[in-house]
């Protein structure tokens, strides 16, 4: 079991390296239209809730505690406290998906998604009219990277109800609790891509009074 | 005791083939070897469709003027051909196939660390094939296979997203098959099996899982990306709105170069298999190829941009990047002087497999000189886009990575399927692939260097005769891959039945029945000697 | 059966305490103007969160040296995606008339 134990989570971080390069590209795409047009990306900061991110941060980071305290359970075998970390888990991931839900909505409203030709426009006094074109990359970028965090965030529910279950079902002990380790990686991946998404999505101009 | 070729024989004792029938024993199986021949199926049936393409490039440019065909027509073919080829042929290729099979054996393991990811991976490939030959059979894609910019997310009238989502599709089956053999080699290797002792094949699989794992992600994104861009008509690589083409050549080749080393250096790894059998020696250098392994697959990831260089990319960038196209050919040019040193004063045998072996040094040699001709900035201005890298990489591909294909074929079909393969059609085969591809392909630097640009359908007059030597010569390829296809098919019932070890090779593979029981070993075997423990002056067919 | 080591709940709450109190320190500094090192200070803040959690939440402070090689050369990997992509665009100023974009 052990050996399984190793295989097992040493494929997690193979997995998860490929991840650090699928992201890692949107990132480096991201930071090369950032170099080009700093002062563009920072106008769009007025249309981005830095609230809503720093709230969207904390939830996934106390998600991760409960998720890390939820493997040492499943470690030494206390199993009511395993599930219950795993419920308060999937309530902070579901939160953040609520959040952001929250987030898109107001995107909606203020016309700044440039998927739909018809919801995206750029002007008012918050909006440079020279950087139409440049805050409209970052709008696309910004859908696109929290877009995929978001899908890796479903996946990751999905995960932690298959493993609640089984947990209810019995399923973990000190023997045995693989997969839980194994889940836990994978959400604390997704915790740390969202780290590095703030910042770089939320926090780039301070002309904006932030509350 | 049978001594016809033609005596049809059954194969009774139990084995990986005959353990189970029914077609639901093979499509939930998680036997790596049976998932290794549902791969070298569906890869064929891909080289075939992909060959198909070939013939009608070849077809029409047996005369200068575009008349077989449309240029749109033209360049729907000549994507096919590329897409096909390289994500649905090249990338599995060794890895999937003979990886596959024999990683494990060749460790001393059952099978690989995660066999339900291993059957995964496989459907996921058949998936990622369906959705490129749903691209092909609605209308194709026009693109070349490289989808750059704009053209591929604005200007393109083709379905583009469709085979953009089966590359994509395809990445994902060469990660998990990546990711499967990583922790393979690190974690199941049997007891005294040490990194000092594996086989260069698996040397050579764990730099390809590297390779697989560390750069296929890039290349998911950015097809990602090229697909929603067309799929909402925003502009990443736009330049309409500011978007910059260059940025996704800087994503697409930051994958699509390394890929190139996903796909010879398995190659590489069956050739060192073959030169120690064949040459009843001990390979030169051991720990020189293992580590030249490792080194082209670092070194691999810091080059990229010797495809960009008249693209308008820095110039600095183009000193640097063409400096370090250099250095990556050093750890394959150790490969060869190894091979050579090898085979000296080795008692060399002329098998078949070892002629596709001889034929990959030469021709890889000549291939991979060439792409120092191109890594050099001067001479690639000149030369780029042009039929000289046309038969650069065909050198390469085909020249090195698809005959070191038909040798591994060759080599460990006796293996597989317990069963010989006709020794003079294999003898006669190789010879036509050999002339075959050399007067297909030769040509072509010769019209690059003249001038003659890659991906058109017409050409200046006066490259005539040399446009239809190289058809002529695809023909003859032709011929030569369809003869083994044929032999193979007929020896699974005609064939000479195959003791465990008919080549008297070393290798945990080889001391296994033939085919190999499904959990291969009987009892974990302990490893006491080195690789290639060939003893000198060894007799040559042993068993 | 791991052999990982047990790690205590009071660690783990600490680590939290921590990277909320850098969540917070972010984003107040974001608020002040100081110039391009916002970007700069975003970014440091970031990292630290993020070894804390690959250090203690997934276990790397007590994995084996080949989890820790593979998890470094995966950040590397992506620096060299980075660093050759942005020095073309950087580097093409060098020359005279270049432009970075």
């Amino acid at each position: 079991m052990g050996q399984q134990f190793d295989s097992a989570t040493f494929g997690m971080w193979v997995f998860l390296l490929t991840e650090i390069m699928f992201f890692g590209g949107m990132f480096g795409a991201y930071t090369v239209y950032r170099s080009m047009y700093p002062e563009a990306f920072a106008a769009t900061s007025n249309f981005m809730n830095p609230a809503f991110g720093a709230a969207n941060t904390a939830v996934l980071i106390v998600s991760s505690l409960t998720m890390a305290l939820a493997v040492r359970a499943a470690h030494l075998g206390h199993q009511k406290v395993l599930q219950m970390m795993l419920v308060f888990t999937m309530i902070f991931g579901a939160a953040f998906l609520v959040i952001k839900g929250f987030e898109y909505h107001e995107h909606w409203e203020q016309l700044k998604v440039p998927l739909f030709a018809s919801h995206w426009a750029w002007d008012g006094p918050l909006a440079p009219p020279q950087y139409a074109h440049q805050a409209q990359i970052l709008f696309i970028f910004y859908f696109f990277m929290t877009g995929f965090h978001a899908l890796h965030m479903v996946v990751g529910l999905g995960i932690m109800t298959t493993i609640f279950v089984m947990a209810r079902r019995g399923k973990f002990g000190p023997s045995y609790y693989t997969p839980v380790e194994v889940s836990g990686l994978y959400w604390h991946f997704v915790d740390i891509v969202w780290i590095f998404l703030f910042p770089l999505l939320y926090l780039i101009g301070h002309t904006k009074q932030l509350f | 005791m049978s001594t016809a070729l033609q005596d049809p024989q059954t194969i009774e004792t139990p084995n990986y083939l005959n353990a189970e029938y029914g077609w639901k024993s093979w499509l939930f199986t998680t036997d790596h070897k049976r998932i290794a021949v549902l791969y070298l199926i569906s890869i064929s049936v891909m080289f075939a469709l992909g060959g198909v393409f070939a013939m009608l490039i070849r077809l029409e440019l047996l005369t200068p003027p575009g008349d077989l065909f449309t240029s749109d027509t033209y360049n729907k073919i000549f994507t096919m051909h590329g897409i096909v080829m390289i994500f649905f042929f090249l990338i599995p290729s060794i890895p999937a196939t003979f990886g596959n099979f024999l990683v494990p054996m060749m460790i001393g393991a059952k099978d690989l660390a995660f066999p339900r990811i291993n059957l995964l991976s496989w459907y996921i490939y058949i998936a990622g094939a369906l959705f490129a030959l749903a691209a092909i059979v609605m209308g194709g894609v026009d693109t070349g296979w490289t989808f750059y910019t704009p053209f591929s997310t604005t200007y393109s009238n083709t379905f583009v997203i469709t085979a953009a989502v089966g590359v994509f599709v395809a990445g994902f089956s060469s990660i998990l098959t990546g990711l499967n053999f990583i922790v393979t080699i690190h974690k199941m290797r049997a007891p005294g099996m040490t990194w000092g002792r594996l086989p260069l094949f698996v040397w050579a699989n764990y730099a390809t899982a590297l390779i697989q794992v560390l750069g296929t992600p890039v290349v998911a994104i950015t097809l990602a990306l090229v697909g929603l861009e067309r799929a909402f008509h925003i502009g990443i690589f736009d330049p309409a709105i500011g978007g910059d083409p260059i940025l996704f050549q800087h994503m697409f080749w930051f994958y699509s170069h390394p890929a190139v080393y996903i796909m010879i250096l398995p190659g590489m790894g069956v050739i060192s298999e073959l030169v120690t059998c064949f040459s009843r020696k001990g390979i030169f250098g051991y720990s020189f190829i293992a580590g030249s392994s490792l080194g082209i697959a670092i070194i691999g990831f810091l080059v990229w941009g010797h495809h960009m260089f008249v693209t308008g990319m820095s110039m600095y960038a183009g000193l640097y990047f063409s400096l370090l196209t250099m250095f990556v050919a050093v750890p394959s040019a150790i490969k060869v002087f190894n091979w050579t040193a090898t085979m000296f004063r080795g008692s060399i045998s002329y098998d078949t497999p070892m002629l596709y072996a001889f034929g990959f040094i030469g021709l890889f040699t000549i291939g991979g000189l060439t792409g120092l001709f191109l890594g050099t900035l001067g001479m690639d201005v000149h030369l780029t886009d042009t039929y000289f890298v046309v038969a650069h990489f065909h050198y390469v591909m085909v020249g090195g990575m698809v005959v070191a294909y038909l040798g591994a074929m060759h080599f460990w079909w006796p293996k597989i399927t317990g069963r010989m393969y006709p020794e003079g059609w294999g003898k006669f085969s190789a010879l036509l692939v050999f002339v075959g591809f050399n007067l297909t392909f030769f040509p072509q630097f010769i019209l690059g260097y003249l001038g003659q640009p890659r991906r058109y359908h017409a050409y200046a007059p006066e490259f005539q005769v040399l446009n239809v030597m190289s058809s002529a010569g695809a023909s003859v390829l032709g011929l030569g891959f369809l003869i083994p296809l044929i032999y193979f098919l007929w020896s699974l019932k005609y064939g000479k039945k195959a003791g465990n070890n008919p080549w008297g090779a070393k290798g945990l593979e080889w001391t296994t029945q033939s085919p190999p029981t499904t959990f291969n070993f009987d009892e974990t075997p302990i490893v006491t000697e080195e690789a290639y423990a060939y003893a000198k002056h060894e007799e040559t067919h042993v068993g | 059966m791991s052999t990982q080591p047990v790690t205590p709940v009071r660690t783990y709450v600490v680590i939290w305490a921590i990277l909320t109190i850098l969540t917070f320190t972010t984003f107040y500094v974001a608020q002040i103007d100081l110039g391009p090192f916002n970007v700069v200070v975003a970014l440091v803040i970031a990292a630290i969160k993020m070894s804390l959690v690959i250090w203690f939440f997934m276990h790397v402070r007590t994995d084996n040296p080949l989890t820790k090689l593979f998890v470094f050369a995966g950040f590397f990997w992506m620096a060299i995606l980075l660093a050759l992509t942005l020095g073309d665009y950087f580097s093409r100023t060098w020359m005279p008339g270049g432009k970075f974009w």
